[in-house]
């Protein structure tokens, strides 16, 4: 029997999100479904490599710690799960919990694969693609290119969980997708329901970063407080079959979820809010409101939902050279003066080895290395970190700046502790294309017990 | 009188790309009027463009009393090459409540 009311709760808002909530959501909860989204914007082409290394691998790393801790309660309470941790290999994710979810205690449950939203061989056949950044040809950033992946819709879910599947991995979907996807399956809406769209797409929204709906990332002591911060739950949303929609979080959990909270997650990572463009619809958001029905709990109005676009966006991971970085403290008694005379000292030794950079960065930590102003218009404080970042092509020459940051121990200004060589770091840098529709075929596979 | 953005609303940052969001929601009405009014797109860009940022745009939702900055350029090149220790620009919220505009009982 379809039901008038689905409950879906958000178990993870990033790779490496808290797993102790998402636990919490599934045992007091009282869901239908839960959906954990763990794909940033670059984690899918570290992946994309992992995969080329051992074909086996190439999912979100934390992928069998999770799914140990949810799954068995999950599937325990029918409790339908969907999550994008197949990253660049959704298969091998579903292979993989398989492997372990016997002795996890799941000896029976039905797993379904979402897969074509690799496109790199596309991308290869059309180099003439613009960049959505700077409107240049694709065809620059194909010999460095790592990965490329079309962010897929709610549709390929919703055909997931219509195999009767109790779980749904997939690689790049849409973040709100993960969230629509159930609503899709559970009430049939069609993709000319706009304003239905709109509204899962907004609640979707709301929840895809899980607690930063529920009071974290807003407590300011003394004038914005957040009761029990340290236990905050997750967030969930009861959705009707007529597309209303009420936002709460786990009952007895820490946290709050109120019309402050909402707004500032309703802006998060959002530009003009009458647009906002997924596969699924145009989410007209400025007309939103918010009400509180009780404590914990608001109700969403106003969303509108535009159709969908024509096209997908592809996300292109490519290589952009080496980062090399390093810090070194100092305090006391003209700490910044012998902050200021170690940087001066690290980049004259940098110069003496004819190493060169396409970028320096140089912070003074406790000064001006977040809002990046102006360090003479600070007042000095009791102690200070230097820190010097710089992008190079060159592996060698990157990590030569953390191993001379560090050598500040020993040759650098008097006093200098607490030095780290972060080394130096591939960088992965992603830039986006729009393709048609079209040209992406994507399918559900059935991952079968072997 | 001036007055902090940080005494009449809150805020939070979003990255895409090399872009930062970050909204301004007023405690109240009269907070609002005043941000609606004064903390403008070009005051905005003025407390931002040491960091290479520009240009900004700004939207009203004035039923929830709240601003959204898009400040284009903010964040050194882009979240996955930037060398900024922050990257993600999610400090970006603070910097923008420490901006004094003139306060209730001037420019009406």
């Amino acid at each position: 029997m379809a039901k008038d009311r689905i409950r879906i709760g958000c178990g993870a808002g990033f790779a490496d999100d808290r797993i102790p909530p998402g636990v919490e959501i599934v045992e007091k909860g009282d869901l239908d479904y839960l959906a954990m989204e763990c794909l940033a914007e670059r984690t899918i082409a570290r992946e994309t490599l992992d995969k080329k290394k051992d074909p086996t691998k190439g999912y979100t790393p934390v992928l069998l710690e999770r799914m140990e801790a949810i799954l068995p309660p999950a599937l325990k309470r029918g409790i339908k799960v969907v999550t994008n941790m197949g990253a660049a290999n959704p298969m091998g994710a579903a292979q993989a919990v398989r492997q372990h979810a016997k002795a996890w205690g799941c000896p029976d449950y039905r797993c379904a694969v979402v897969v074509g939203d690799e496109v790199s061989d596309l991308m290869r056949q059309h180099p003439e693609l613009a960049l959505m950044e700077d409107g240049a040809p694709l065809e620059s950033l194909l010999p460095k290119m790592a990965s490329a992946n079309a962010y897929l819709g709610a549709d390929v879910v919703a055909r997931g969980f219509a195999t009767g599947a109790d779980l749904v991995i997939t690689g790049r979907v849409a973040d709100p997708a993960l969230f629509l996807g159930p609503m899709l399956h559970a009430f049939g809406w069609s993709y000319d329901d706009y304003d239905r769209l709109a509204r899962g797409t907004l609640a979707g929204h709301l929840l895809e970063c899980s607690g930063q709906l529920t009071g974290g990332c807003f407590a300011d002591p003394g004038k914005k407080e957040v009761e029990d911060l340290a236990g905050l739950g997750y967030p969930l949303a009861d959705v009707w079959a007529d597309g209303r929609v009420e936002v709460s979080k786990t009952p007895g959990s820490g946290g709050r979820l109120d019309v402050a909270t909402c707004t500032e997650q309703l802006l998060y990572e959002m530009h003009d809010p009458s647009a906002y463009i997924t596969p699924d619809c145009v989410l007209d958001a400025s007309g939103v409101t918010f009400e509180q029905v009780a404590r914990d709990r608001v109700a969403l109005h106003g969303a509108k939902g535009k159709p969908r676009t024509p096209t997908l966006k592809v996300v292109v991971g490519y290589f952009d050279g080496y980062m090399g970085s390093g810090e070194m403290g100092f305090a006391g008694v003209n700490a910044v003066a012998r902050a200021k005379l170690g940087i001066e000292v690290v980049k004259e030794r940098l110069r003496r080895r004819g190493l060169t950079y396409e970028e320096m960065r140089i912070d003074l930590i406790g000064m001006n290395s977040l809002h990046a102003n102006d360090w003479n218009a600070v007042p000095e404080p009791y102690e200070v970190r230097l820190r010097i970042a710089a992008r190079t092509p060159d592996k060698k020459a990157a990590e030569a700046v953390g191993a001379e940051v560090r050598s500040l121990h020993m040759q650098g200004p008097t006093g200098a502790g607490g030095g780290i060589n972060f080394g130096a770091k591939q960088i992965l840098a992603v830039k986006s294309v729009l393709i048609p529709r079209a040209w992406v075929t994507p399918e559900i596979v059935m991952e079968q017990a072997a | 009188m001036s007055v902090r953005v940080y005494d009449l609303a809150h805020a939070r940052a979003g990255d895409k790309g090399n872009t930062s969001n970050i909204s301004v929601t007023a405690y109240d009405q009269a907070g609002f009027d005043v941000l609606r009014r004064e903390l403008t797109a070009e005051v905005v860009l003025a407390h931002f463009r040491h960091l290479g940022a520009g240009p900004v745009r700004r939207y009203e939702l004035p039923q929830l009393r709240a601003l959204n900055f898009v400040i284009e350029n903010a964040l050194g090149g882009g979240v996955t090459r930037s060398l900024a220790i922050d990257p993600h620009g999610k400090s970006l919220s603070a910097l923008m409540l420490t901006i004094a505009v003139p306060g209730h009982n001037e420019g009406a």
